[in-house]
């Protein structure tokens, strides 16, 4: 009976169907759930090991990266097991974390043909475009099945304030898509099933923890910003311009506060300024220059426009960390640490933050440790609360250091690109003095000798000498280069023992530099009180620029490398363009470049 | 079995057809109708903003009366980022509406005379600055949904606290948040159909309710309080105050101590043995009409007392709980 009444059932729908839906409503409920099916692929459910809670992900490269929250890993340490919809559940390792954008980079483990999302540009959405969410609520995904709850964008280019300094959602994306607790990391996909955020915070206030219609996805187009510093393996920091700005009377955003020793204020900018534009986007209200600032990493230099008396004037500013160096980690340290040790497997890097007082309005859904956060239930996705070890096959995934959140991933990259560098020009056999020969282009010549011990320049403006011994902010000569002999005598040392050896390199990530095409992939070099950026080309995997900062309130000397010829087998450059800040130095085209090797040391 | 058929039939002909605009094609048409009003509040537990939208030519906004509206400092932003003062024209204690004004030309609005009816089902967008999470020139939120049912919320006497008594719109989205009241409810077409209303929770069951207030149920109220039947208005130079007319302390009313610009008359307490007291005025009774004036200040009860002989009666209409009370009250 019932069998029939269905068959009867089917049977007027099929014809129903097709003489009375329009074919544009099968097309788009075709579209939508070729969506889903396309969205659900890469969506990842997270659970952290020992019972402490966790939340949902995606998985962005064919290798295993994959995004969530910082407030999920974060309790999670540096190893969790990730379910996806495959059914099968993989070891995941930490890899990068931002605390302050609330952004956790992990790495899927045992495959290389991972399901992947396709990245969206957030910026195209529109309030009232279709969304979805696919996700882990109330960590109901014990099969790995994920939910999926649909809605529209409520709102772009959102700015929801941190708790402290951590967890500042800047330019996000509300929507009324369901975001509940365990939802958080997860993504957030356009009506086409690509991925437009990442799920992490809602406004709940008095209904408590569940959705009320109200949840935030951090940008992807953010994200993208981060991701090549979240590979670094790193605790990246976010930025600030070194000012503050308000509404003015006028309606108009001007500079309230502003440090002299940043260097916004080296470009010009002052109080009282109004901010026309910033990282190419037009500033109407204090939320649109946070929500700016937001999306960009510490270190990189973001155009922006001023207006002082009516004359608009275009400035690059370098932007500078929120947290001092040490201040980030204090942070993640001080709350108490609520895990059980964990002998035989390495200790966690990321530690636990300090979410600080809860904004009002704002808690962050999914927080860990947070009584009503719904523990996930027993299941093939949660190991018995007992006391884990690591398998060994994992922990070589993990290196604890302090500043890191896994060194792993900074050594990996670190040597991945000076292997790919030394590989075309090694240098190793050339520690000998080097001796530059050429001549600053309108300006007369120039003779720069490199060695270990000491260095030493003749320029039109007169010698120069670096003692090896001494710290190197002693002589930043010639005048106007903000220190270009200091520049280059990392330059060689860096070149000729590389940064295992040098003593302490580590892996930024990528940023993007005039003049260059894509990211750039930097390492940073510190020696004494100097600190030195090796930026390389993305396309030639050449080094590009060496950037030297003996004072961090002052300019730095921005050495440009280019014209590279052989020399003795060695690709190396023979043009050098040299700036401190907005002073352009001069170029120096070097006619003959002697790299000898080490001498023999008597017995 | 028949009966089935149409049910599902209908669900597959109820999703959406070709040819009509996108929500975001609505979404962009309705914002610069939508204004953010900030006034007072900003203590525990209040917002010092809600929602509002323009509903004439003539630069007027309705909106939720509540207390951010206390405020002689209230700003309006509209779409477009411009900050504008604003004057309440009035309010109605009874629909819990209040019109303001902004000075601005050529403003989009709605016509409330164009509102749209909903049946149950209809497809709705709701519009609201909630959480007051935006500022200046970002746009308002928006939220979609359906219309759940068309219900008296008068069937629940009693668990609300509000005044309003009419049919509301249920809705199956989350769009009574904080600062989501006054807020606009349009169709899917983008035409205008509600009122969002303040957020209201059952206290029996303890479950925030989602609605909005049919347009119907108000136009002839914002039309009246734009034509100035509801405004507490100077009275002309030639109105005469009595030798002797009634006072609070005569009356034995003691309102609350008058700290803010506007501050609501609420009853502090009533002297035993007085008019008041025999004619049932209660401390916490909110003091809304005299004489069928609106007085939404303690000063401006005050004022309105002086122009009533003690000899004539005074008619109080106050608002007790969710309940609207009429007191007549004489010296003797």
């Amino acid at each position: 009976m019932i069998r029939r009444h269905a068959l009867v059932i089917a049977t007027l729908l099929a014809c129903g169907a097709r003489a009375e839906v329009p074919p544009a409503v099968l097309d788009a409920e075709q579209v939508r759930i070729a969506a889903i099916a396309k969205a659900v692929r890469p969506a990842v459910a997270v659970f952290a090991n020992e019972g402490k809670g966790g939340g949902s992900g995606v998985v962005i490269s064919p290798d295993g990266y994959a995004l969530t929250n910082f407030h999920v890993v974060q309790p999670a340490g540096s190893y969790m097991k990730c379910g996806m919809a495959d059914g099968r559940l993989y070891d995941a390792v930490i890899v990068g974390i931002d605390p302050t954008g609330d952004v956790g980079l992990i790495k899927l483990l045992g495959r290389e043909d991972f399901p992947t999302a396709t990245l969206a540009d957030s910026n195209d959405m529109k309030i009232g475009d279709w969304c979805f969410a696919v996700g882990n609520p109330f960590l109901l995904a014990t099969d790995f099945q994920p939910t999926v709850t649909y809605g529209i964008v409520s709102g772009t280019h959102r700015y929801q304030p941190p708790a402290g300094t951590l967890l500042e959602y800047t330019d996000c994306i509300q929507t009324d898509a369901a975001i509940n607790p365990g939802n958080s990391g997860g993504p957030l996909f356009n009506a086409n099933g690509d991925l437009i955020g990442i799920n992490g915070r809602g406004s709940f206030e008095k209904r408590g923890r569940v959705n009320v219609g109200v949840g935030y996805a951090i940008s992807i187009n953010q994200i993208k910003n981060f991701l090549g510093c979240l590979k670094s393996g790193r605790i990246v920091d976010h930025a600030t311009l070194g000012a503050t700005v308000a509404m003015g009377d006028d309606g108009a955003v001007k500079v309230s506060n502003i440090l002299e020793a940043s260097d916004a204020y080296r470009r010009g900018l002052r109080y009282g300024d109004q901010i026309v534009s910033f990282g190419s986007r037009a500033i109407d209200t204090p939320n649109g220059f946070k929500n700016v600032l937001g999306i960009f990493p510490k270190g990189w230099r973001v155009p922006l426009t001023y207006r002082r008396d009516g004359k608009e004037t275009n400035i690059v500013v370098k932007l500078t960390g929120v947290h001092a160096e040490e201040e980030l980690i204090q942070l993640l340290n001080r709350r108490p640490q609520q895990e059980q040790p964990r002998p035989g497997g390495p200790r966690p890097n990321p530690g636990q933050p300090r979410p600080g007082q809860p904004q009002p309005g704002q808690p962050q859904p999914g927080r860990p440790q947070d009584p009503e956060q719904p523990m996930p239930r027993p299941g093939p996705g949660r190991p018995a609360p007992t006391k884990i070890v690591v398998p060994a096959e994992i922990a070589k995934f993990i290196k604890p250091r302090p500043g890191y959140a896994n060194y792993y991933f900074n050594e990996l990259n670190r040597d991945r690109l000076w292997s790919a560098f030394t590989a075309k020009s090694d240098f190793a056999k050339t520690a000998g003095a080097w001796k530059l020969t050429g001549e600053l282009v309108g300006g007369g010549k120039v003779e720069i000798s490199l060695s270990d011990d000491a260095s030493s320049g003749a320029f039109p403006q007169g010698t120069f000498k670096i003692d090896g011994s001494k710290d190197l902010d002693a002589e930043l000569g010639p005048p106007g280069t903000g220190g270009l002999l200091a520049a280059l005598h990392l330059w060689r040392q860096m070149l000729i023992v590389g940064p295992q050896k040098f003593g302490d390199v580590y892996y930024y990530g990528a940023a993007p530099y005039t003049g260059i095409e894509g990211q750039a992939e930097v390492l940073v070099a510190t020696r004494n009180v100097a600190e030195a950026s090796f930026v390389f080309e993305p396309a030639s995997g050449k080094l590009a620029i060496v950037e030297m900062t003996a004072d961090t309130d002052a300019d730095s000397c921005e050495v440009r490398l280019g014209d590279y010829r052989d020399v003795g087998g060695r690709s190396v450059p023979h043009r050098l363009e040299v700036r401190s800040g907005d002073n352009l130095y001069g170029v120096i085209q070097l006619q003959q470049i002697e790299l000898a090797a080490a001498e023999v040391k008597q017995p | 079995m028949s009966r089935v058929t149409v049910l599902i039939l209908a669900a597959v002909l109820a999703a959406p057809a070709s040819g009509q605009s996108s929500f975001a094609e609505i979404a962009e048409q309705t914002q610069p109708k939508i204004v953010k009003i900030f006034g007072a509040g900003g203590l525990r537990g209040l917002e010092a903003y809600q929602s509002g939208f323009l509903i004439s030519g003539q630069r007027h906004i309705l909106t939720v009366w509540s207390y951010v509206l206390d405020s002689d400092a209230l700003t309006v932003y509209l779409n477009d980022g411009r900050k504008l003062q604003a004057e309440v024209v009035g309010m109605d204690p009874r629909t819990e509406i209040a019109v303001l004004k902004v000075d601005a030309d050529s403003l989009p609005h709605f016509n409330l005379d164009e509102a749209v009816p909903l049946t149950s089902g209809a497809k709705v967008l709701a519009f609201s600055n909630l959480y007051g999470v935006a500022l200046g020139n970002e746009p308002a939120s928006v939220l979609h949904g359906v219309v759940a049912a068309k219900t008296d919320l008068a069937a629940r006497r009693g668990a609300f606290e509000t005044t309003y008594r009419g049919p509301a719109y249920v809705l199956d989205a989350m769009t009574n948040n904080p600062g989501s009241a006054g807020g606009a409810l349009t169709d899917r077409r983008g035409h205008l159909a509600g009122l969002l209303g303040k957020e209201l929770r059952s206290s029996t069951s303890n479950i925030w309710l989602n609605y909005a207030v049919p347009i119907s149920e108000l136009a002839s109220t914002a039309h009246d309080i734009i034509a100035g039947k509801f405004k507490p208005a100077p009275r002309g130079e030639d109105v005469k105050k009595p030798k002797e007319s009634h006072t609070l302390a005569a009356l034995g009313i003691h309102t609350v101590p008058d700290f803010l610009p506007r501050t609501p008359p609420f009853v502090e307490s009533v002297r035993s043995g007085s008019p008041a007291a025999k004619a049932g005025v209660k401390p916490d009774d909110l003091i809304l009409f005299v004489n069928g004036r609106v007085v939404p200040s303690c000063k401006l009860l005050a004022d309105e007392l002086t122009f009533i002989d003690r000899l004539d009666a005074v008619r109080l209409t106050i608002q007790r709980g969710q309940d609207l009370v009429e007191i007549s009250l004489t010296l003797e």
